[in-house]
């Protein structure tokens, strides 16, 4: 005596997103902590010493927050005007900022008025950044200069007028204390040597540049303006190597993942993406809630911190990597749950005497019903779980009633209300490719079995009309689908006299077609 | 069965048991039931098969124990003999040569000396009528008895068994045929005959299937065709009789039996659910649902204590009182077709092919016993007439036997074939095939071939499905370390010109894949996907294509549909050589280069067996079987035969099985083999008494002996009592719950078993007192086993032995005593078993 085989339901494979090592490491942080900031937050830098405090640049405040605090530990607020681009030393004592009002302003870390001011530029100064024998400062400005300060004499050093536009981003050897580059909204971006007194290479990104970056090795650059990300070959000579155009408003803030495998961008369109530098592949996503400004990766990559035009401050945490294994592994239970099981999970001693008793088979309360041929009522339990957003269930039981040829005696009989009920989940799961094929006998059935009180009710008559419009707006898109798919082919035999095509799917528009006579 | 000189062909598989009703016997210790041509006596608690009575030249009919002796058996057949046996011992005590072919056998305590027997009523076998007969047995002493005194009880009646049946206490015999009941009254010597109208209001079909009377009281139960139950009394009067129905059935009801002391009501049907109705409280019933498949015939042991139904599906299942399956007796399930092809698994070397439905069954060829069922649909399969539910049709394994591939299907009226295809993989620890992966709707027609790739190395695996949509698919199992186990996915679709693929098939060593449309085969290469060429030899389509194997692997066969056996160079890509044969199916063994064609002639199918490389047959036999041979199979024996005959060499390292048109699996053997599975088959032979256990082992090989102590006397074989008997005797004597656990005797009783070193010194004398020995043997066997606590009459030989004993003089009780501690073949024996 075999026991009843409960109803199959279908397992879909997930559409979209595969779970590779990259999701999961990337969606091993926590909840973000948000920070309403006092404007939009324009520059984030981390400092490179520990504890890796790192400096917010929001409207006129640059506010330095510790790694795990949600106050600011330090704000700096002497600045006329806007601030922008406070960086660290890489000693993390000196921070440097630049400011609408032109003038750029060196801070200790501990102290709270500007230790040096450099004044010289005409117009706002968006880029400021330490050399790496951290006695100069590099600035660029609006007036399409960029300047050399020497700090302990706040004097200029050198200036460059090669830019035709607003210089707003710039970035520094770490290997070599001569070398920067900088990038204009002239489209172009210029490396410099300061021992010669202009630019020793040019490359042209075809979009105002908004951000740039060095790999640490310092061969390669990446370079962010428009909707495009490009990678450029300092050492052939400022080579174009890789285009890439995933975002679809302008990027805006580049980063590289401590390890120097994975390259993030940020842009206005809300999104985050992480490529493999490897193959410049897209391989994971995040989403926020505002356009991101600024963004910022914290050493081992602890957090991710973006800054928003909406002013907020989104900061990530890793999980700790008990948190994560606690996830993965049991769902925290509800104290019924524990009630039940109780004395369930002991484990038998080495001695002891097992009496086994039968274990009882749980069935759904459908599969119940299903097992005493109660078809009508099991239609119904199935249509409940609609409410839990579980289609599948109810299509499975569909396709069990249908299997055991006893649908239409499921489906027949029934009042008004229940009937639009039924419609309702038809006209949200009917075109859904995984359902339609179950879903679409049924519908012929119903409208079989109700042909002939068609027009008595309302309710019923108008959810049979929005049924026939869904079908009728399904079959135009399959046409358009097949005509593609025809003008492809023709396409693909052209070029390739040899190769064979697969025409996977083309029977199902003439299903659709078929089953449309009855309405 | 067919001689073709040294080569036979012979029955293999369990033929059908479900047949006919079974019979518990009145100790409910066994069951008998007709098979094919034989009676078997299985044991109601092991399952085993403990005799088959063998005798009758046709179908067996009917099996009845004999009224007067409950120790003795009637069984009746289509050769137009009535057999008597004794079964506990499988003999056959007397024939009864009636002349006729009987269909049915009845008997009665009340009437002695007499058994009825339906019989046609022309001689002719073709008639379609039959009529109950009374046979009257002669008494003679002789083995053959001729029985002509026949007198006709009733004529008329149905040939199934099931549709007559003795009343209380013989009083009077019920038939049912049609929509009539007859009732002849042995006192009064007159019959009433009731009729039913042919269909009632509703529908309703009112055909009387089977018939039950009740043991105590006058009252027939009769089931009809739309599952009603109709309990008929008072029908001694012609007018004025009255019957009650009872419906829960909704088909038919194929088999009704009262218990013994008529307090239950049990019938069965297509719904596989056993209903057990009290009698006179008819609203009261108990169900015992899901027994697999449909009843096809209930039997109730004579005590009450034992249901057995046998189904549909080749099976019988013994059922403790209504509540609980104790045992199922499950022969070959052989289904009407066989959809899968025969397929052998490559690891337990067993035959695989449809079984219940939804499931394959796992055949062990060499025991001839059901291993075990797969359930490759799982869904709940509803008993129900004209319902379309989901069929396996393809099966196919991979080369090392890791991975499994099924298609099952179903086709529902009116609407496009519902098509899976799902893919197992064996797992080491449960010793079974789990499931991987499973894809709905792999393709969009029917798939009419699939084949694993059978590259050597085992790294990649690649399954290949042709179908009626035009396309082949191959499938592999991506490397890349997905977090949730790997899983199948499409790698290539491919097609040619539009036409439907027939067959496909993998080159020996997986680099070359051939699938064949309609009169075209093109080779592709799976590792690019390129089409490398087309070879075709036309007019008509491709029917079966081949590789041949490591010789011959340069050479591919097809079969075409205007009769012609092509075989392809692909060296060269041309026809190597051809002929014109109908062949209905060619195949390839796997471990020679040998390959078997079935050619049907002339209603008879003949088997030529090749290599490729040559056109001559290595062998052939003509006029195999009759009918088209469509499924068969090479299955690799378990230990090469030593045939140097050039004719059989090609049975020495694997069995051709087939099935036949009437689904009868059968194969070749040669004579000799022939002779040496008889031959084991008596060793294997035990006292059916006791259940087969280790222990039973122990002590049983000693009785066993001596019944062939006459035929062999060896003295190897012989066995003196362990020296250590004393760990055997507390082993025996003591009560088992004083016994310590069973790990701290057994090295006690290993070591009572071993032979001390110093005794070695005293072979050399051994061959000179081999006499005395077997003397001594008899002797020590016998103390053996008056100790043994099992109540059970000692034989006369035993006795005899037990007797001689005191006889023997101290001398010879001295030697005796040496010889006991040499030999140690026995111990070899022990384990051997």
């Amino acid at each position: 005596m075999a026991s009843f085989k409960p109803t199959k339901i279908q397992v879909y494979p997930k559409l979209g997103e595969k779970v590779t090592q990259d999701t999961l490491y990337w969606k091993n942080y926590k909840a973000p902590v948000q920070i309403k900031e006092f404007g939009a937050i324009t520059s984030i830098d981390f400092s490179p010493v520990a504890p890796h405090n790192f400096a917010v640049t929001a409207f006129t405040r640059i506010h330095i927050y510790g790694p795990f605090s949600q106050e600011p530990v330090k704000t700096l607020t002497r600045f006329k005007d806007t601030a922008y681009c406070g960086r660290f030393r890489s000693d993390g004592q000196l921070l440097v900022a630049g400011c609408e009002d032109s003038v750029v302003r060196l801070f200790d870390v501990s102290g709270k008025a500007a230790l040096r001011m450099f004044r010289g530029h005409t117009k706002a100064v968006h880029v400021t950044d330490f050399t790496s024998d951290r006695y100069q400062i590099l600035t660029g400005s609006d007036d399409y200069t960029c300047r050399l300060w020497d700090i302990p004499n706040a004097t200029e050093l050198n200036s460059y007028r090669e830019h035709t536009d607003y210089v707003r981003c710039g970035v520094t050897s770490k290997l070599n204390r001569d070398l920067f580059i900088t990038g204009s909204y002239d489209h172009t971006l210029k490396l410099f040597d300061a021992r010669a007194d202009k630019s020793v290479m040019t490359m042209d990104h075809g979009q105002p540049v908004e951000s740039l970056l060095l790999y640490p090795s310092e061969g390669l650059l990446v370079s962010a303006g428009g909707r495009h990300v490009k990678v450029w070959d300092l050492l052939k000579g400022g080579q174009p190597l890789v285009s890439m155009k995933n975002h679809h408003k302008t990027v805006t803030c580049l980063c590289l993942s401590s390890n120097g495998q994975r390259l993030l961008s940020a842009s206005l369109d809300r999104h985050v993406k992480v490529y493999n530098t490897t193959n410049y592949k897209v391989v994971h996503n995040f989403d926020y809630a505002a356009s991101i400004l600024s963004l910022a990766l914290a050493p081992n990559d602890e957090s991710i911190v973006a800054g928003m035009t909406n002013s907020i401050l989104s900061i990530k945490h890793r999980k700790s990597p008990e948190e994560s294994a606690e996830v993965s592994g049991q769902q925290r239970r509800t104290p019924s749950y524990r009630v039940f099981v109780k004395g369930k999970n002991y484990a038998p001693k080495q001695d002891d005497y097992l009496v086994s008793k039968p274990v009882k088979q749980h069935l759904a309360k459908y599969d119940k019903q299903l097992r005493t041929f109660n078809v009508s009522n099991s239609l119904d339990t199935a249509l409940t779980w609609t409410r839990l957003r579980k289609p599948e269930i109810t299509v499975a039981v569909i396709k069990e009633l249908d299997r055991r040829g006893t649908l239409k005696n499921a489906l027949a009989g029934r009042d008004e209300q229940w009937l639009a009920r039924l419609l309702n989940f038809l006209i949200g799961n009917l075109v859904d490719p995984r359902f339609a094929a179950v879903l679409a006998p049924a519908a012929e059935m119903i409208l079989d079995v109700y042909r002939r009180v068609v027009g008595q009710s309302p309710l019923v008559d108008r959810q049979l009309l929005r049924l026939q419009e869904l079908l009728e707006r399904e079959i135009d898109y399959q046409q358009d689908l097949l005509e593609v798919l025809g003008m492809l082919d023709t396409l693909f035999a052209s070029s390739l006299p040899r190769l064979e095509v697969p025409h996977p799917g083309t029977s199902r528009c003439f299903y659709w077609a078929s089953c449309n006579y009855t309405f | 069965m067919v001689e073709h000189g040294d080569i036979r062909v012979v029955h293999r598989g369990g033929s059908k048991i479900n047949s006919r009703e079974p019979v518990v016997t009145n100790d409910s210790r066994f069951l008998l039931c007709a098979s094919g041509e034989r009676v078997k006596v299985f044991s109601t608690s092991t399952e085993e098969c403990v005799h088959d009575l063998r005798g009758h030249t046709d179908l067996v009919t009917g099996v009845l124990l004999r009224p007067t002796n409950h120790l003795q058996v009637y069984s009746c057949s289509v050769d137009g003999t009535v057999r008597l046996w004794d079964f506990t011992d499988g003999i056959l005590i007397k024939t009864y040569d009636i002349g006729y072919p009987v269909y049915a056998i009845y008997a009665s305590a009340n009437h002695e000396g007499v058994f009825f027997i339906v019989t046609p009523t022309q001689s002719d076998n073709r008639s379609e009528l039959f009529q109950l007969v009374a046979v009257h047995l002669p008494q003679s002493g002789d083995q053959l008895v001729e029985a002509q005194e026949l007198s006709a009880v009733l004529s008329n009646v149905s040939s199934n068994p099931a549709a007559t049946g003795f009343g209380r206490g013989g009083e009077y015999i019920a038939s049912a045929k049609g929509l009539h009941l007859e009732v002849y009254f042995f006192k009064k010597q007159k019959s009433y005959r009731f009729s039913l109208k042919e269909d009632n209001k509703k529908g309703g079909k009112n055909t009387l299937m089977c018939i039950a009377c009740h043991p105590k009281d006058d009252c027939i139960a009769t089931g009809h065709e739309d599952g009603k139950i109709r309990l008929w009394r008072n029908f001694n009067h012609k007018k004025e009789y009255t019957y009650t129905t009872l419906h829960w059935h909704h088909n038919a009801v194929s088999s009704l039996r009262f218990t013994p002391e008529g307090t239950n009501l049990l019938s069965g049907g297509l719904e596989s659910v056993l209903v057990q109705w009290r009698y006179n409280q008819e609203s009261e019933r108990d169900f015992l649902p899901r027994l697999g498949s449909a009843i096809t015939h209930i039997a109730v042991s004579p005590d009450g204590t034992l249901f057995c139904t046998s189904h549909s599906d080749n099976k019988i299942t013994i059922i403790q009182s209504c509540v609980k399956v104790s045992a199922v007796i499950q022969g070959l399930v052989n289904g009407e077709s066989v959809r899968t092809d025969l397929m052998v698994d490559p690891r337990s070397k067993s035959l695989v092919l449809n079984g219940k439905p939804g499931h394959l069954q796992f055949y062990s060829l060499q025991r001839d016993k059901l291993l075990y069922n797969l359930d490759i649909v799982q869904q709940e399969y509803i008993h129900e007439l004209g319902l379309q539910q989901f069929e396996v049709v393809k099966v196919a394994f991979d080369a090392p036997g890791n991975w499994m591939a099924t298609v099952e299907e179903r086709k529902p009226k009116a609407a496009e074939p519902e098509i899976n295809l799902k893919l197992w993989a064996f797992d080491e620890q449960t010793q079974s095939f789990v499931l991987n992966t499973t894809v709905s709707a792999p393709h969009e027609a029917q798939i009419t071939s699939m084949c694993f790739s059978q590259a050597a190395d085992g790294q990649t695996s690649m399954l290949v499905s042709a179908s009626e949509d035009g396309h082949f698919k191959a499938w592999q199992l991506p490397r890349s370390a997905c977090t949730e186990g790997p899983s199948w996915s499409c790698d290539f679709v491919g097609d040619y010109r539009g036409l439907a693929p027939q067959c496909c098939c993998f080159s020996a060593d997986g680099s070359l894949l051939a699938v064949s449309f309609q009169e075209v085969v093109t080779v592709w290469s799976p590792a690019s996907w390129e089409l490398l060429t087309t070879l075709s030899q036309p007019p008509k389509a491709i029917r079966d294509l081949c590789f041949g194997r490591l010789g011959c692997s340069k050479y591919l066969m097809g079969t075409t549909a205007s009769n012609l056996l092509c075989c392809w160079n692909l060296l060269t890509c041309s026809l190597e050589w051809s002929t014109s044969m109908d062949v209905s199916l060619l195949l390839s063994d796997p471990l020679t280069e040998n390959m078997a064609a079935f050619c049907c002639q002339a209603e008879s199918t003949d088997l030529f067996v090749f290599k490729p490389s040559e056109p001559r047959p290595v062998a052939s036999l003509k006029a195999v079987c009759s009918g088209k041979v469509t499924r068969a199979v090479f299955a690799p024996r378990e230990e090469m035969l030593e045939s140097c005959e050039e004719s059989s060499q090609w049975l020495n390292r694997s069995q051709l099985y087939f099935l036949t048109q009437h689904m009868d699996l059968m194969t070749f053997t040669t004579k000799a083999e022939e002779d040496r599975l008889a031959a084991s088959s008596k060793q294997l032979f035990i006292d059916d008494s006791v259940a087969m256990t280790p222990f039973y082992l122990l002590l049983g090989k000693h009785r066993k002996q001596e019944n062939q102590d006459s035929l062999t006397r060896l003295s190897a074989e012989l066995m003196p009592l362990p020296r250590g008997s004393l760990a055997i005797k507390e082993l025996l004597q003591s009560p088992a719950h004083v016994l310590p656990s069973t790990s701290v005797l057994c090295s006690m009783f290993v070591e009572s078993l071993l032979v001390s070193v110093a005794d070695g010194s005293e072979e050399s004398k051994h061959a000179e007192e081999e006499m005395e020995s077997e003397k001594e043997e008899e002797d020590s066997e016998g103390e053996m086993e008056s100790r043994t606590p099992r109540p059970e009459p000692a034989s006369p030989g035993l006795q005899s032995a037990e007797s001689a004993a005191p006889a023997l003089t101290k001398a010879q009780l001295k030697e005796l005593r040496r010889v006991k501690k040499l030999d140690h073949g026995w111990l070899a024996d022990l384990l051997l078993s």
